[in-house]
């Protein structure tokens, strides 16, 4: 199965938040490989949107979009660095 | 066909399926010991999540009645945990009664690994996305325990015909 890269999160992400969190760095929690959200594997042939790290493909962050409201599950990241 | 990770990748030498109690008592079977289990070829219509709907897939496998039979519980609940770390959860009483099957061909043919290959559960009452592929286990719980999707907006049960995709459907 193929994943593309983080970018494929802005526009979802944006409809979140005020900033692009695509350019903003984290901490995965399972290896501590830190990067950029850009730069996670997004797997989107899902009924969500989940973003594994590049280094250990453990699930960093995943995006489900209901029809009238999302869930954003971030607990695969230690935090978010958001440049401001 | 759904995804959210890479597909795994498992030798049938290494793998293994196991069925573990709420008292942590462990029924486990090898391929070969799969295989020699009578097994069934259920005719079933696949709903996803995502709105596609397939008709009058073809499979072979074994029935979780069979593989059921002697474990003793006083389980309500099951999470299945596959190959990969993917989990989802389902009452105990979902699989039971020929609803539900560990299969292992498709098409008359062996599943392919995309496709949760060599072996996934499948419980074709409910959406796909309870039909855990790569399926490596069940857990039997006294207490309903949320899995992969479950915990990230998915509803709880997942009947299409009620349509229950989201939490609060």
């Amino acid at each position: 199965m193929t994943y593309v890269d983080g970018n494929a999160l802005a526009g979802p992400l944006r409809e979140i938040f005020a900033v692009d969190l695509t350019a903003a760095s984290g901490q995965c929690v399972a290896c501590g490989q830190t990067g950029p959200v850009a730069a996670l594997r997004v797997y989107t042939s899902a009924p969500g949107l989940v973003a594994r790290c590049p280094g250990c493909d453990e699930v960093v962050l995943r995006l489900v979009r209901g029809p009238s409201g999302a869930w954003l599950d971030l607990r695969g990241c230690v935090s978010l660095q958001i440049p401001l | 066909m759904l995804s959210a990770g890479p597909t795994p990748r498992i030798p049938l030498e290494s793998w293994q399926f196991a069925i573990t109690t709420e008292a942590g008592q462990q029924h486990h079977w090898s391929w070969l010991e799969l295989l020699a289990l009578p097994s069934q070829t259920p005719t079933v219509d696949l709903h996803c999540v995502t709105k596609w709907s397939k008709l009058s897939t073809s499979w072979r496998g074994v029935s979780l009645d069979v593989l059921l039979e002697e474990v003793e519980t006083a389980a309500d609940f099951a999470l299945a945990h596959s190959y990969g770390g993917y989990t989802t959860n389902l009452p105990l009483e979902d699989l039971l009664d020929g609803q539900a099957w560990i299969v292992y061909e498709y098409d008359g043919a062996p599943l392919p690994p995309e496709h949760g290959g060599p072996a996934r559960l499948l419980v074709p009452h409910l959406y796909l996305w309870k039909s855990a592929k790569w399926v490596r286990g069940i857990q039997l719980l006294l207490e309903d325990e949320p899995g992969f999707w479950e915990t990230a907006g998915y509803h709880d049960y997942g009947d299409p015909w009620r349509e229950q995709r989201y939490q609060g459907d």
